[in-house]
């Protein structure tokens, strides 16, 4: 590309990445800025009057903090089952020729044509029964069965990229499966199944359906959000959208190698 | 290997009876929710539904909002794509920078549009230094439905283009370059490589950027709510209110139900409209 063509590109380019960064950016002022900022007109597009403080008024709302710590243990669980269940069948689909593993693969594809969080509607009524309504562990179960389709497949497509022949190896030098499975494919596996992991956590964090369907009290953060929305100032409401943000953000950044494999053709 | 018959069925079981438990179980009890009513089994869920001010509403602008957002979505993560296809220098950084927002949920990107367009928001201020508007201006209440359905849309391209991207771009990468270049040498333009080469082999993952954004965009609920509150009902909305306010399970059951009977037949669209044959894939 040369001269004119060239600018043109170049400016496109970093008009489409201010479209994406600008709008984060003045969130960020109108929650650091407190209750003055929001109503300042016309409005200081840099950072004179931000502090901490707003945020940290934001933080000791009454159940905020709960909140937020409900969120964390909601996504914390629901990334240690997703791995927990999904890697040993990406493993199977990668590994094996085997009778149902279509139906398996069916299975998991059909859940992507429902919008599975609207399947929490049912799901109170039995959850007051067992005593896991109103828990982080409840909503765990629901976005769980959100998350473990993407862990089954990402795990698929990354044990399908790491060589059969190398685990064949460990067997023939006298490794049962289980231990070539630990000491050869695993290392190789983990920095993905990692991300996957991490996918999942971001799932959870964000979901706001069905953890506002199956929470009273013990809300998570973006439940929480949800219901106080109407009668909360402006401040705090982009405080809670930010701290939503932030570690949405740092996370896409840990996993934005997987990100292909998570989304690719291969995963479909 | 004896182990190798019964080992993959002991590997999927675990995921099989969770998906089993939280998706098949959950998903018969929704379509039999919906038909239990006061008086038995019946349609009854379903005449109140249709009978509700806002479900002619919801069903209009939920529509609108998928028909406006998937094409201008499809659209610009496809120039995206192909910006970074030409892209060498700083290509990681610019990728990153643009799937950002696929860690924003959607709540969150219908509060930082809040935050650009209340009445005292950066965008009125932008428009009060051109000189377009005399002081704060509201769009986002019952008054102004169209500027609130121009935020809805903005929020939702805002955030959620970055899946269509991720999925083009993983699949922009499996197109062998030899192909353009091939164009090339027998004269094609820029313009016609796209059309005949890029798009037919990008059908694939055009086809399922479209499933998963079309079933996700009838499921917009939290965007909505955000900017505009109760001011522009939705199908999803909707069901969240009959389940948390009227305490009415079996009128939001039967949304759930119109949900999924609507990204089902949205999903078989997609399967049909953009069916790829074996041979003809890259």
């Amino acid at each position: 590309m040369t001269g004119p063509r060239r600018f043109l590109f170049v400016t496109g380019v970093i008009t489409l990445c201010a479209w994406i960064l600008v709008p984060i950016y003045l969130i960020a002022l109108g929650s650091f800025g407190g209750r003055p900022a929001v109503f300042k007109w016309p409005k200081d597009w840099l950072p004179w009057n931000a502090s901490l403080d707003a945020m940290l008024l934001f933080l000791r709302i009454e159940g905020v903090w709960n909140a937020a710590i409900n969120s964390v243990i909601a996504a914390g669980l629901t990334m240690i089952f997703s791995i927990l269940l999904g890697a040993p069948a990406g493993y199977a689909l990668a590994r094996f020729d085997f009778r149902g593993a279509n139906a398996f693969r069916l299975l998991v594809l059909l859940t992507r044509a429902f919008p599975l969080a609207i399947l929490a509607l049912p799901l109170t009524v039995i959850f007051i029964k067992l005593g896991l309504y109103d828990t982080p562990f409840g909503v765990s179960l629901v976005h769980t069965a959100l998350a473990l389709p993407f862990a089954a497949l990402v795990t698929a497509s990354l044990f399908v990229g790491i060589p059969r022949e190398l685990e064949e190896a460990a067997w023939v030098f006298g490794c049962t499966r289980w231990q070539a499975f630990t000491k050869v494919v695993l290392p190789l596996a983990l920095p993905g199944v990692a991300a996957a992991a991490i996918f999942a956590f971001v799932i959870s964090w964000n979901e706001v359906f069905a953890a506002s369907v199956l929470t009273v009290r013990e809300r998570t953060l973006t439940a929480y959000l949800l219901t106080v929305l109407s009668e909360s100032p402006l401040h705090y409401r982009f405080a809670g959208g930010f701290i939503l943000i932030v570690p949405s953000v740092l996370f896409i950044f840990a996993v934005r190698k997987y990100l292909f494999a998570m989304w690719g053709v291969s995963s479909k | 290997m004896t182990q190798s018959r019964w080992l993959p069925y002991a590997l999927i079981a675990p995921a099989m009876v969770f998906l089993g438990i939280f998706f098949i179980v959950p998903l018969v009890q929704t379509i039999m929710l919906s038909f239990q009513g006061g008086s038995g089994f019946g349609l009854e869920n379903y005449s109140k539904m249709v009978g509700d001010l806002n479900f002619g509403l919801a069903i209009k602008n939920t529509f609108l909002l998928v028909l406006t957002v998937i094409p201008l979505q499809v659209g610009l993560a496809l120039a995206m794509g192909m910006m970074l296809q030409k892209m060498t220098a700083g290509r990681d950084v610019v990728l990153w920078i643009w799937t950002i927002p696929l860690g924003v949920s959607d709540l969150a990107a219908g509060l930082v549009w809040l935050a650009l367009l209340q009445n005292t928001g950066y965008i009125n201020s932008m428009l009060f230094a051109m000189g377009l508007i005399e002081g704060p201006t509201p769009w986002l209440n019952s008054e102004t439905p169209v500027t609130l359905f121009v935020a809805v849309v903005l929020a939702e391209v805002w955030r959620a283009t970055a899946i269509v991207l991720v999925i083009l771009v993983g699949g922009l990468q499996l197109i062998p370059k030899e192909f353009g270049e091939a164009a090339e040498i027998f004269g094609a333009k820029p313009w016609t490589r796209f059309t005949r080469i890029t798009l037919p082999l990008l059908k694939p993952s055009l086809q399922s950027a479209l499933i998963l954004r079309t079933v996700l965009a009838f499921e917009v609920f939290a965007v909505v709510y955000a900017l505009g509150g109760r001011n522009f009902p939705v199908l999803v909305g909707e069901a969240y209110v009959w389940q948390r306010e009227n305490q009415n399970y079996g009128v939001a059951a039967a949304y759930a139900v119109l949900v999924m009977i609507i990204s089902l037949a949205a999903t078989i669209f997609w399967l049909r409209a953009l069916r790829t044959k074996p041979e003809a894939q890259a």
